[in-house]
This record gives structure tokens, C-alpha cells and sequence, in this order.
């Protein structure tokens, strides 16, 4: 059996009709015991006190923001070249969980560097990426929203996602060359992995395997809406032909 | 591919971009005051900025002009590709946005207290810069052109491509102001626009081809 | 060159309008189309012309030989009519304009700017367009809209030259034009639930 056996939206609809209770459930459950590992059994950092606890979500969050963009960029590919509606939908679905994935990791970051660096927003390469991103989400979701015809809309989202990725990475590297140009060495980089003790990384892991659980959840949820109103969609259109 | 350029030049309030780039370089002054110590430091990035949004202003007519008097349909189904079509559009963009502006901010610069080596970095950098911007706007303008009020979306989808021509093209005169060594800016704002040049008119075809259907 | 459409289903945002359809025109002759609005003559015109894709079937020749009029004519109102003309002629690899001015009494208004042309007049040149197409299939779409009865007998003769030239036109409109060709109603064509199927 082929994978592709799954871009049949009913088939689809079968085997997701199960599983994404289940991820939820199991995003839930992840979520609980590393949030509250992380937030409760673990100590206070001897230098950020117990702000750097934000970290649970700051990570994962920024994580799957890209992550989301990732996958509708393969989604996007995958019907461009082999016309699965799924995959269109499943692209439209992940954008608005992305945007949300960005903003979470946006607002926690500020959260976090208000204390840490004295201000709730610096133009760090980082900080200044994940808002470029955000902006990248807010034109892809805009221009599906604009289009009135579906096969239309998920072409030209397709080929903006295409153009956008490569545009993403391009501003990803010029925001690091601007920044170095601006202020020399005033790095507020947080390299997370690279310096954070076990006794954080363990929940840090569970957290992210539960933002894995819950995103894959809402995106299969989402794209389950979408093949619906997709079908509402095609009925009404061919109640419209019955009538004329 | 000329004669495209002229007709769309004649196609009118083109020059108004120019305008507007004067217009917003003479209001700054206003808005933060009229020291030569906080004007000139900002003077490469508000020009630029400058010359991004008077780009920018002209973008929704591209196509949506040809797109309402039926020449769209009729070029499309003459003997040209639409890759070539789209380049041509940009082409004719530049030449009525980009090139003027890019000569009119050498002595704009002088309103903004840009030291001297600066004026010339400034037309440099636009020079080279702006042909990206009109291709990425083409590119822009061509997703929008079946929607009925796509200026606006236009602009929220056209604006964030700028991002990496605008760091660039900033640096460039920043550091020509400063007197600093401006080559590395330069050679990667040179190679984004190639890399526009090279990539986006099929992009754009593309998006035209599903646009008309 | 004989146009020939077999088993075209034609639609619009994903809907098929019009199924099945099949005919044949020889060179000479016009095929007129008449229905209600909105019963897919407009959408079958965009096909023919390459516009649109078939949802399914097929048409011979392709659009590199068919000249398609729309609504509107897609003439510059800044630029002249000979400006106009020589533009269109410039993509279509046609030097000359003079045959095109001539066959539709335009010569007099070469140097008029398109914006001050009257309507009977512009649509003369959005017909002049067509011959500088050098394309021998015309997919003319309400031609005669805004013509005064005098101007739709001028573009019934002129469409007469053209067939007398081994051209074909096909023409979506409500008047009678008097051409030496067939009428195809698209009504019975209009697409059904089994179409979308």
C-alpha cells in the first residue's frame, strides 16, 4: 500500500477519525507531566530564578512555528506537482496553527526578556526572524481567505508558499548580516540547547514531544474541517445545478 | 518587448511614484526634526524606506490596468510566453519607478544631511537594488490581479519579500555614508536581484496563468 | 483549417457549465452561438481560445491560431489608433498595418487618440486588431454590443471578408448578422449532476 493512498479524503477522513482524538489525548497528557515537571519539580535557575521556567513553552512553541511553515511548504510541493486535495487543505490548515506556534513563542519570549535583558523586545537576529515569519503567515492566510475559488486559491497559495520559503531563509540571512552591521557583539542569542542542565532537559523534552502531539492534533483536525466545508461546498454547488 | 514597455508607460500615473518619494523625503524632516545630528544617521534607511513604498504604490497597476480594458486576455493569448510578458512589466516598472528614483535620491540625499560619498552609494545601492523590488511586486501583483480589491493584500504579501532587498540595500548606503567599506552589501544585494531576475518571472507566469484561468 | 471540437466540457471556479459538446466548422464558414446569459457562451470562447483549459475533450487547432474578442478591446485610450494597431501587430510578428487600417475604414482616424474614438469606432478597431493577428480563427464574444444598426451591418461585412478569406469566426451574440454559417443553441449542452461526477 502506498502512502499516497492517503490523499484520498475519504480514507483520510477514516483513519484520522480516530487518531486525532488520540493525539490530543496524548498531547494532553504530555503536556500536563512536562509542564508540570518542568514548572514545579524542577529548581530555580542560580542566575534567571524562575523565570527561565518559561522555557517549557518558548522552546517547543518556536520549534513548531517553523516546523509548520515546513510542512506547508511540503504540502505546497505535493499538490503543485501531484494534485492531492488533501494536501492543499492540510497546507491551509497549518498556517493559522503556525501563526499561533509564532505569536506563543513571540509573547513568551517577551515575557522572558523583560526580566532578563530589562526590555520586552530587542532586534536580535532571532527575535526579528520569527516576526518576519510571523508576517510570511499573516500574507499566506490572507491571500487563502481572499480567493473565492478553491483550486485557485490553493495554487496561488502554493506558489506564494514556494516563493515565500525561499524569501524566508534570504531575510533569516540578511537579518544576521543587519544586525552584526548595527551592534557589534551585543548578542542576546539564547541558545538553549547547547547550555541548559539535564534537570531541565528532560521536561524540556516531554513538552516538546507534547507540542508535536498537540500540533500534529489541530492540524489534522483543521484539515478534517476543511475537507467538510470543502464537501458543504460541492453540495451546494450541485443543489445550484439541480435548481437551474 | 519595447514597444510593451512603452505602452504601459503610456499607461499613465507612473511618474506619481516619484512624487510620492519626494514628497515623504521633504515630510521626514517634520516628523523628527531638523538637525543635521539626527538626520543624518538616518537619512540611507528613510530613503530607502522611501523608495520601497513609491515602489510599492505603482505595484497594483501593473496587470490590474490590462486586466480591465481586456489587453491581458488578448497578450496572453499572443505569441509571447508569459515569463517573457512578466519581465517586460517589470522591466517597464523599474524604468518609470525604480530609475528615476534611483536618480532623484542622489540629490534628495542633500534634504537629509547625507554626508557626502553617501549620495552616490545611495543611487548605487537603488540602482541595483530596485529592480528586485519591481520584479518581486511583479510577482506580487500577478497573485493578486483576479481579485477585486487586491491593492492592500498586495502590499501585505509584496512587503515582507522585501525585507532582505531593503537590509541590503540600506546597509550599502549606511556604510557608504559612514565612509565604511560598502563591497560585501553591495555584491549581496546585487545577487538578490539576479536571483529575482533568474527565478520570478516564472513564478509570476505562473501565478498569471492560474490568475486568467 | 477546419475547427473541430470533440466531447468539450467547459466550466468556470471548478463547475462545469456547458458538457459534451462537439461541432465542426469548415473554413469559411461562422458558427454562431446563442443562449441566455450566463449559459457558459463566454466560458466555451475563453476555451477555444486557450484562456481556460477543457475540464474535457479536446479542440483542434490549438490557440495558436485563434484570435480571441472579448467584451472590451484592450486598446490604449493615451495611445493613437495607428499606435494601438502597430503594438498589437509588433507581438504578432506583423509589420504592416495599412491592410488593417484599410478593411476597416480607419485610415482617417489613424492619428485619433483611442480615448476620443466613438463607440462604433473603437469597436472597429478592436476588429482591426483582429486581422493584424494574422490568426485565421476569430472567437469574437458580443461583437456588436454598443454598434448602432448602420456599424453591426459595417461588422457584418467585414466578418463576410474574412470568411471569404477561408477564415472562420465564431460568434457568441443575440442579433442576426446574416453570415453564412450555422447556429448552435448551447442550451441542451448546459452541463447536468452527472458532469461534475
Amino acid at each position: 500500500m502506498s502512502i499516497w493512498s492517503f490523499a484520498n479524503p475519504t480514507r483520510f477522513m477514516a483513519v484520522t477519525a480516530r487518531l486525532t482524538p488520540a493525539l490530543g489525548a496524548l498531547a494532553a497528557v504530555l503536556l500536563v507531566i512536562g509542564l508540570g515537571w518542568g514548572f514545579f519539580f524542577t529548581p530555580d535557575d542560580y542566575r534567571q530564578g524562575a523565570t527561565v521556567k518559561i522555557i517549557y513553552l518558548h522552546v517547543p512553541a518556536a520549534l513548531f512555528a517553523i516546523n509548520a511553515w515546513f510542512m506547508m511548504l511540503v504540502a505546497s510541493l505535493i499538490w503543485l506537482i501531484r494534485r492531492h486535495h488533501v494536501s492543499a487543505l492540510a497546507a491551509r490548515a497549518a498556517a493559522p496553527v503556525g501563526i499561533t506556534m509564532t505569536l506563543i513563542a513571540l509573547v513568551t519570549g517577551a515575557v522572558w526578556g523583560q526580566p532578563m535583558w530589562g526590555t520586552w523586545w530587542a532586534w536580535d537576529p532571532r527575535l526579528t526572524s520569527f516576526l518576519i515569519l510571523c508576517l510570511f503567515y499573516v500574507g499566506y492566510i490572507a491571500l487563502w481567505e481572499a480567493i473565492e475559488d478553491p483550486d485557485t486559491a490553493a495554487d496561488l497559495t502554493s506558489v506564494l508558499c514556494l516563493v515565500g520559503s525561499v524569501f524566508a531563509v534570504l531575510s533569516r540571512y540578511a537579518v544576521n548580516f543587519w544586525n552584526q552591521g548595527l551592534h557589534q557583539g551585543a548578542s542576546l542569542s539564547l541558545d538553549t540547547e547547547e547550555n541548559v542542565a539535564d534537570v531541565f532537559y528532560y521536561p524540556l523534552l516531554v513538552c516538546i514531544g507534547g507540542f508535536a502531539a498537540l500540533f500534529v492534533a489541530l492540524v489534522l483536525l483543521r484539515t478534517r474541517t476543511e475537507i467538510r466545508v470543502r464537501r458543504l461546498h460541492a453540495l451546494r454547488l450541485r443543489e445550484r445545478m439541480a435548481d437551474a | 518587448m519595447r514597444d510593451l514597455a512603452l505602452a504601459v508607460r503610456s499607461g499613465g500615473g507612473f511618474g506619481l511614484g516619484l512624487v510620492f518619494f519626494l514628497i515623504v523625503t521633504v515630510l521626514v524632516p517634520f516628523g523628527v526634526g531638523p538637525e543635521t545630528a539626527r538626520l543624518a544617521p538616518i537619512a540611507p534607511g528613510i530613503l530607502w524606506v522611501g523608495a520601497l513604498l513609491a515602489c510599492l504604490l505603482s505595484l497594483d497597476r501593473i496587470f490590474a490596468l490590462d486586466r480591465e480594458d481586456g489587453a491581458l486576455d488578448l497578450l496572453a493569448t499572443a505569441p509571447i510566453p508569459l515569463e517573457g510578458l512578466t519581465l517586460a512589466k517589470a522591466a517597464a516598472h523599474w524604468l518609470t519607478t525604480g530609475l528615476p528614483i534611483s536618480i532623484a535620491a542622489a540629490p534628495l540625499g542633500v534634504f537629509l544631511s547625507l554626508p557626502w560619498p553617501g549620495h552616490l552609494w545611495l543611487s548605487l545601492s537603488l540602482l541595483v537594488g530596485t529592480p528586485a523590488l519591481s520584479l518581486i511586486g511583479c510577482f506580487g501583483a500577478a497573485l493578486t490581479v483576479g481579485l477585486r480589491r487586491g491593492g492592500l493584500l498586495l502590499s501585505v504579501l509584496v512587503l515582507p519579500l522585501y525585507i532582505p532587498t531593503l537590509v541590503f540595500g540600506a546597509d550599502v548606503a549606511r556604510r557608504g555614508a559612514e565612509g565604511l567599506d560598502a563591497a560585501t552589501p553591495l555584491a549581496l544585494l546585487g545577487a538578490v536581484t539576479l536571483g529575482c531576475l533568474a527565478g520570478l518571472p516564472f513564478a509570476a507566469a505562473a501565478a498569471l496563468r492560474v490568475s486568467l484561468r | 483549417m477546419t475547427l473541430v471540437a470533440r466531447e468539450l466540457t467547459v466550466g468556470r471556479g471548478g463547475l462545469p457549465i456547458l458538457a459534451r459538446l462537439s461541432f465542426t466548422v469548415e473554413p469559411g464558414r461562422a458558427l454562431i452561438l446563442r443562449g441566455p446569459n450566463g449559459s457558459g457562451k463566454t466560458t466555451l470562447l475563453r476555451t477555444l481560445s486557450g484562456l481556460q483549459a477543457p475540464y474535457e475533450g479536446e479542440v483542434e487547432p490549438g490557440p495558436e491560431a485563434v484570435a480571441y474578442g472579448g467584451h472590451r478591446d484592450g486598446m490604449k485610450g493615451q495611445m493613437t489608433v495607428a499606435e494601438n494597431l502597430s503594438f498589437w501587430a509588433g507581438l504578432h510578428g506583423v509589420r504592416d498595418i495599412e491592410p488593417a487600417l484599410r478593411a476597416f475604414d480607419l485610415q482617417r482616424l489613424e492619428d485619433r487618440l483611442a480615448q476620443h474614438l466613438s463607440a462604433g469606432q473603437g469597436r472597429r478597431l478592436g476588429l482591426a486588431r483582429l486581422l493584424v493577428t494574422g490568426r485565421s480563427i476569430w472567437c469574437l464574444d458580443e461583437p456588436t454590443v454598443s454598434l448602432d444598426a448602420e456599424n453591426t451591418g459595417r461588422f457584418a461585412d467585414m466578418v463576410r471578408g474574412h470568411l471569404a478569406g477561408g477564415g472562420i469566426a465564431v460568434i457568441a451574440t443575440h442579433i442576426d448578422l446574416g453570415l453564412d454559417g450555422d447556429t448552435l443553441d448551447v442550451r441542451p449542452y448546459k452541463a447536468t449532476l452527472e458532469a461534475l461526477e
